[in-house]
């Protein structure tokens, strides 16, 4: 009754109200997306199924406990050709990381001073470095990547290796550093390191406390290094220097000793914490900018000294405007690391392209990239989004 | 300052006097700027010191002491680069193994560019109009003219190479992503649950894994989903991908131009009475794409260095091409002057996409305006 009523009102037939209904309509659409989506996958998973069948290959992880006939020059972990596929999966997942955090680590290095020097009043200062950023940006990162390893794999043979005080050799096999052998005593130093550091983080509270209640400042600064760095020092020096160094030596082919850094790895490094810290610098420069000048005039005025304004006014105000972005640097820093494959750097992709030549498992190998990169995305993304939390304006 | 009287009667007046030597003109300037503490101008020294050391020394390897001739390294014997490689191969740089007689296909395409971007890029062109609608056909015609087609002779896409493959990956996925971006970004904000999910787990996923992988999976698993009888090109295959992860990228950097647009502007739109679609191309798109520029021609720029990727699946780009030549015993040993050479054509290209977009940047800003 009522509908027909209100029929008879629209002077309209009842599918074309239904068709008029905002949410009906919403419904409409999102069936309709989902047959879709449904036929395609149907079509894609029949086609799979059937083409796995021609070949004869068997999905599934099974494959990663089989023997792995390839060798990997670069690991942080025990692998020979004997281990499996598995593992080959682990020491590449391995070296993206270590790749990684180690670009990272540089390339932020490399953004902030390169962001606050491209600020500097110093014209010709800010000049040359606007033009390393410029050109850094906008140059192919795999283009610099190759670059910098023929560079490296350039370098003089064995024979002729160059050394820097008869412990670091460069040569075309990469960068030879002498290796720490620890040996007893050496816990105590570690100890007092700890012990170092935990003492540093409570006085570091115990100042902004008193400082909160009395206003009284403490050279937290000063304190710390000589508690981090000190106290172990004294303890090293106290147990008797317990500490060897394993020097790279000579033989008649390679040098022995030490540990080696390939070449590939040092390009990657080079190459991903340059461009990356390009970007960086910008994000930074941004950020700094974002601070009015009033923030600093302010600081001024209550007496604080320039490095003071910085560090306490501009500098804090400036993070929060450079976290999200610096986050996605980060990110993209990992994913690009991926661009080993080019140099032959064992990445985690560089091994699964191997893995996948070998096995035919590209379904499984693919999946297993997908899951390691999103996983390291969202670790990075959560560590930022705390330190981004932290920093964050506190607002009423 | 001793000889003047220190009171003064209001009605005298001094004469007017000319700014010290020192805060004005050329001087001044480098006072202020380069020579402004005593650091600063440490840090002026050093920068020349450094100048000094790198620019000759660029200037006398590039071009002073270098050969420009020659049919092999040997022939370049001076201390500086051997360019000698330029003659003989740039063909190859730019037109990879297209077909040789038909390079003048690829450069009528690259003209016709100039006509189509024009009227889009830049204001007060002559027949602006007109050429709208040539903007709109160009990609069609460029597909004719590289590819082949209605009397031109067919060109295979696996003969495509050198900076050409570039332009090609770089202009198709450009134009493509800017599009499906919007799409995604909407779809994201949308308030159907469904799409907004599927949007939001392709986006993610997309920008959550590098674009090697993509690639990997257009040239590995593609072929598994689909019939046994059925291939797709692989050009076409890498500007899918391409697309596919620059879009990603696209959509979450206009989403953040959407979330800037405030809620009025929907309702007022609403209120008038405007559809979904008026609403979003009238009111909404307009502003949050403007907004967001820097950020889109970033994606851009993000893209076309990235078409460098292609040579992991053994196409053979710029860079392939340069590869390949270093790995040829008349050429081997010359990868500075390579790369260099490849470096400049990205570097061309990307600057000037990046001081376009400031331009334009500045040319929309209404706020600032009168």
């Amino acid at each position: 009754m009522a509908q027909n009523a209100s029929a008879r009102l629209t002077g309209r037939p009842g599918w074309q109200r239904l068709w008029s209904d905002e949410r009906t309509r919403g419904l409409i659409y999102q069936l309709l997306v989902v047959l879709g989506l449904a036929l395609v996958v149907a079509f894609i998973v029949s086609n799979t199924i059937a083409n796995l069948q021609r070949v004869g290959l068997a999905s599934g992880f099974g494959f990663l406990s089989e023997q792995a006939f390839f060798d990997i020059n670069q690991k942080l972990i025990e692998y020979s050709s004997t281990s499996t596929f598995g593992r080959a999966l682990i020491v590449g997942m391995l070296n993206t990381v270590l790749v990684s955090a180690m670009g990272i680590v540089a390339a932020t290095g490399i953004g902030f001073v390169a962001g606050v020097l491209r600020l500097s009043p110093n014209f010709l200062l800010s000049r040359m470095v606007g033009a390393w950023v410029e050109i850094t940006r906008n140059v192919p990162l795999l283009l610099q990547i190759i670059f910098w390893w023929v560079l490296l794999t350039g370098l003089p043979k064995v024979r002729e290796s160059l050394t820097i005080g008869d412990s670091v050799v460069l040569n075309n096999r990469g960068v030879r550093l002498p290796a720490p052998l620890f040996e007893a005593g050496f816990e105590w130093v570690a100890a007092a390191l700890l012990a170092g550091v935990a003492a540093a983080v409570f006085v570091a509270r115990w100042a902004r406390r008193r400082q909160e209640l009395s206003g009284q400042s403490f050279p937290v600064a000063w304190t710390g290094l000589v508690l981090i760095a000190g106290l172990p020092l004294l303890v090293y020096w106290i147990a008797g220097a317990p500490v060897a160094w394993d020097v790279p030596r000579p033989t008649k082919f390679n040098f022995v000793g030490g540990f080696n850094v390939t070449p590939e790895l040092v390009a990657l490094w080079i190459a991903l914490s340059t461009y990356t810290g390009a970007f960086i610098s910008e994000i930074v420069r941004a950020g700094i900018l974002s601070v009015s000048k009033g923030q600093t005039e302010a600081a001024g005025a209550l007496g604080l000294r320039p490095g003071q304004t910085m560090r306490l006014v501009v500098i804090p105000q400036a993070l929060r405007v450079i976290i999200p972005p610096l986050t996605s640097q980060y990110l993209n820093l990992t994913k690009n690391s991926s661009l080993a494959i080019a140099i032959g750097y064992q990445d985690l992709v560089s091994v699964g392209g191997t893995i996948l030549n070998q096995s035919g498992q590209a379904l499984e190998v693919v999946g297993i990239w997908m899951a390691v990169y999103l996983s390291l995305s969202l670790l990075t993304s959560m560590f930022m989004n705390w330190y981004n939390r932290k920093i964050a304006l506190v607002e009423r | 300052m001793t000889a003047q009287p220190f009171h003064r009667s209001q009605g005298d007046m001094l004469t007017g006097r000319a700014a010290p030597v020192a805060t004005v003109g050329v001087i001044g300037w480098l006072r202020a700027n380069l020579f402004s503490s005593w650091f600063s101008t440490a840090l002026t020294l050093l920068a020349l010191y450094l100048l000094s050391l790198i620019v000759p020394a660029l200037i006398d390897w590039a071009y002073v002491d270098a050969d420009f001739a020659g049919d092999n390294r040997f022939a370049c014997k001076s201390s500086g680069a051997c360019w000698a490689w330029v003659d003989q191969r740039i063909d190859q740089f730019l037109y990879g193994r297209y077909t040789a007689d038909q390079t003048w296909r690829v450069d009528l395409a690259v003209v016709l560019l100039i006509p189509a971007l024009a009227p889009l890029l830049f204001e007060g062109v002559p027949f602006a109009r007109q050429l709208r609608w040539f903007s709109l056909a160009y990609p069609a015609v460029a597909t004719l003219l590289l590819v082949g087609g209605i009397g031109l002779e067919s060109v295979p896409t696996d003969r495509f190479g050198g900076f050409m493959l570039n332009l090609t990956v770089g202009l198709a996925g450009i134009v493509l992503s800017l599009p499906v971006g919007i799409l995604l970004a909407l779809g994201r904000r949308s308030r159907l649950p469904v799409i907004r999910v599927l949007c939001i787990v392709f986006i993610e996923a997309v920008r959550g894994v590098p674009l090697i992988t993509l690639l990997f999976v257009s040239n590995i698993i593609l072929p598994t989903f689909l019939p046994p009888d059925v291939t797709l090109d692989s050009l076409i295959r890498v500007i899918v991908m391409v697309t596919a992860f620059a879009s990603a990228y696209m959509a979450e950097v206009i989403r953040g131009g959407l979330q800037a647009i405030p809620r009025g502007q929907y309702e007022a739109a609403q209120a008038l009475g405007l559809r979904y679609w008026q609403t979003m191309g009238l009111i909404v798109l307009p502003q949050a794409l403007k907004i967001s520029i820097p950020g889109i021609v970033n994606t851009f720029i993000g893209l076309f260095k990235d078409t460098t990727l292609v040579i992991i699946i053994a196409m053979f780009d710029i860079l392939g091409i340069g590869n390949a030549m270093l790995a040829h015993p008349d050429w081997q040993g010359l990868s500075t002057e390579a790369y260099v050479f490849i470096a400049l054509f990205f570097f061309v290209a990307c600057f000037s996409m990046s001081r376009y977009s400031i331009h334009l940047e500045k040319r929309l800003d209404t706020e600032r305006r009168d």
